[in-house]
This record gives structure tokens, sequence and C-alpha cells, in this order.
């Protein structure tokens, strides 16, 4: 069998596939066929900063959840977790690329990446909140998670066709990662006093992130009204239920969190590890400069 | 909790043209629930499947090695088991 790219060997054209069952075949790009255009009356360098708020959101939170690897409990989780952070890094590739092309600057995905200074980055806070436990790590990928989701659920409906077929992909993973994180709430809930503790002494830290999450900022309330952004003071309800439904299921009682003034992510305002957390994402790109992978 | 106490799981896979569930590999999970997302994790990253099964190992009953003569043997040189000693008709084309 010769093929001219190795994606030839996996695509669902090739007549000798049938005989290779154990390698995957089928793959589809979520962005076949899409119109790229801008919807009309919408300012493209509005939907740019609105792609790079969600883009930020999932390229750090991949970060944070890669930091993990080689340090989760079983071989089984660090594979679950790289896989929930490649989702990530997939869902941020595609947002940003998209942000280059909206606001007219042809900026690529790694101009985005790695070469913005930490005050540059929009990404909510809760992205890059660093926990220090497994327990804390699951508990702050079912926040993150189910707020995402509730997003992008909404976002498939979204008039910017990019937006909407990125929204379309991503909903299918972020429903399997809320799933993953929920799934060891429970368990490490209902297990031991020792997990449990855990799991209680990363709430407050998880919760300090939730009312910047429902914050709209002025960029998000145009294009919620032009139709291709939501507010996200409309996914309030449902990410409280569902963080209610299960912290219920082993007797966790919320804290009230009350909001500041936000939002500070959005605005570029970040923790005090965040610019520790950029370098470490930049630092090959910056010592390479030019490198293409 | 080490791996050492969570039991082992047999993983099938169905592959997207495949008929049959065909055995992939195994892994370890603290029960069958949490074998199910192990065996998504670790053996359809790359599109591989479409169902899974997992099996806890301790439930599958296997032939042992030491019974491979008694019980395959046998068979290896009755030739005359495959339907092959007969000529297929002209108007037969598909077989």
């Amino acid at each position: 069998m010769g093929f001219d790219s190795a994606y030839e060997a996996i695509s669902e054209d090739d007549p000798t596939a049938d005989a290779r069952w154990a390698f995957g075949t089928g793959f589809d790009d979520p962005l076949a066929g899409v119109d790229t255009s801008l919807p009309d009356g919408v300012d493209g360098a509005d939907v740019a900063a609105y792609c790079v708020m969600l883009g930020d959101d999932a390229l750090i939170a991949s970060q944070r959840l890669q930091q993990w690897i080689t340090r989760l409990p079983e071989l089984e989780e660090e594979t679950a977790i790289a896989n929930i952070a490649l989702d990530l890094l997939g869902q941020a590739r595609l947002l940003l690329t998209r942000a280059g092309t909206a606001d007219g600057t042809g900026r690529s995905e790694d101009d985005f990446a790695y070469r913005r200074e930490p005050g540059e980055f929009r990404n909510v806070t809760l992205a890059e909140t660093g926990v220090e436990d497994f327990g804390g790590l699951v508990l702050w990928l079912l926040a993150f998670s189910t707020w995402r989701l509730a997003l992008t659920a909404r976002l498939r409906t979204s008039r910017d066709p990019v937006v909407a077929a990125i929204a379309a992909s991503a909903v299918k993973e972020l429903t399997y990662h809320r799933e993953y994180a929920a799934q060891w709430v429970v368990r490490l809930g209902d297990s031991t006093e020792y997990a449990r503790a855990r799991l209680v002494a990363a709430l407050p830290l998880v919760e300090g992130g939730l009312p910047e999450l429902f914050a709209t900022t002025e960029v998000e309330r145009r294009l919620a009204d032009a139709g291709v952004a939501v507010d996200p003071s409309e996914l309030h309800a449902e990410v409280d239920g569902v963080l209610g439904t299960v912290l219920g299921e082993i007797g966790m009682q919320r804290h009230d969190v009350a909001g500041g003034d936000e939002p500070l992510g959005r605005d570029g305002a970040h923790s005090a590890g965040f610019g520790a957390l950029i370098a470490e994402l930049q630092e090959v790109a910056r010592q390479h400069p030019g490198a293409t992978w | 909790m080490t791996s050492a106490d969570w039991p082992l799981y047999e993983v099938f896979l169905r592959g997207k043209r495949g008929l049959n569930h065909v055995h992939v590999g195994s892994l370890h999970a603290a029960d069958a629930e949490m074998a199910l997302h192990h065996a998504r994790d670790l053996y359809t990253r790359r599109n591989e499947g479409v169902s899974i099964w997992v099996v806890a190992a301790k439930d599958i009953t296997a032939s042992s090695p030491d019974e491979k003569d008694p019980f395959f043997a046998p068979s290896g040189d009755k030739v005359y088991r495959h339907p092959t000693f007969y000529d297929i008709p002209d108007s037969v084309p598909h077989i």
C-alpha cells in the first residue's frame, strides 16, 4: 500500500480500509463546507474578540490540565485527562483561527497563543485556577465543563456559521468532560472521609470563580443582540442546577458566593500565577521564533 | 488506593465497519462503569469504535494452554471436514 500522505491511509475513501478495522477511519473536519463569511451587520472585530474569549478559555484550561499529566493517580486517568486537554486545545485552535480571519488581521492561532502578553489573554479566571489534588481537579473540571457546555449548546444556533460549527462539535466533547468529572466527584464524595475532605477543601476555590462566568461584557452584549453570542447571564440557572444536582448526590452544600466587580479575566485581569502559566505555554515558541510544527 | 486494588477488565470494541466486537486489550477499573469510561479513553481515541463491551477478567473462563493438544490438535488432520470435495456448478458464481 502506497500513500502520498499518511492521511490517505485513514480516509473513508480508501478501499482497503475494511481490512484494517483496528485503526479508525472516517475522520471529519468540523469546518468542512462551512461558509466563513461574517453574517450581515456584525462587526468583525467583535466576533474576533468573542472568539478570543472562548478560545482563551479552552487554551488556558487545556494548559492547566496538561500540567497534571504524569501526576495523576492512575495511568487510565492520565489518558482521560490528556484526552480532555486535547479536546479543549482543538476547540481553542479553531476559535483563535476564526478570530484571526474575522478581524481581518490574518493572525494565526500561534500568534494568539504564543505571541501575546499575559494581560492580553481574555479567559475567565476559573480557566486558570490551579488546584492542589485530584479531588480539586475533578471539581474544577465539573464547574468549567458544565458552564462551557451550557454556553456552547446555545452557540450551536449562532448566526456566525463558523462559531456554530465549532460549537456543534464541541458540545459532544464537553458532554463527556462533564460526565467524567461528575462521576469522579460523586465517587470521591461517596468514598472515604479523606477523599470527601479534599472535595470540601477545594469547593471555595472553585466557587470563587463562578460569579465571573455569568457577567456580560460589552462585546458579548452587542453580539448577543445580533444573535451571534450568548449572554452568559442566561447560563446561571442551568449551571447552578447541574452543580446542585451533582453535589446533592453526595450531600455537599454550596456556599453563597457574592460577586465582586466582575468581569476580571475578560478584561485581562488575571490571578497571580497566570504569568508563570503563560511563560510555560510560550516557552518553546519564544525560544525558537518562527518555528513551525 | 492503588492499581493493585482495582480488578482487571477485558475490553472488546466493535469497529465502524466490523460486525463483531473484537478483543483489544485490558485495563484496571474500580467497577464496570469506570471500566467503560477508561475503555473509551484508552481504546477509542483514534476513532476505532462505535460500541464497547467490558468484561471482568475473572468472569472469563479460558481454555488452558496445557490442554492445547487434546482440545485442538485432533481437528488438524481432518481436512475432509471442509466442504471442498465437490465441484461447484458454473451457474453458482459467488462461492
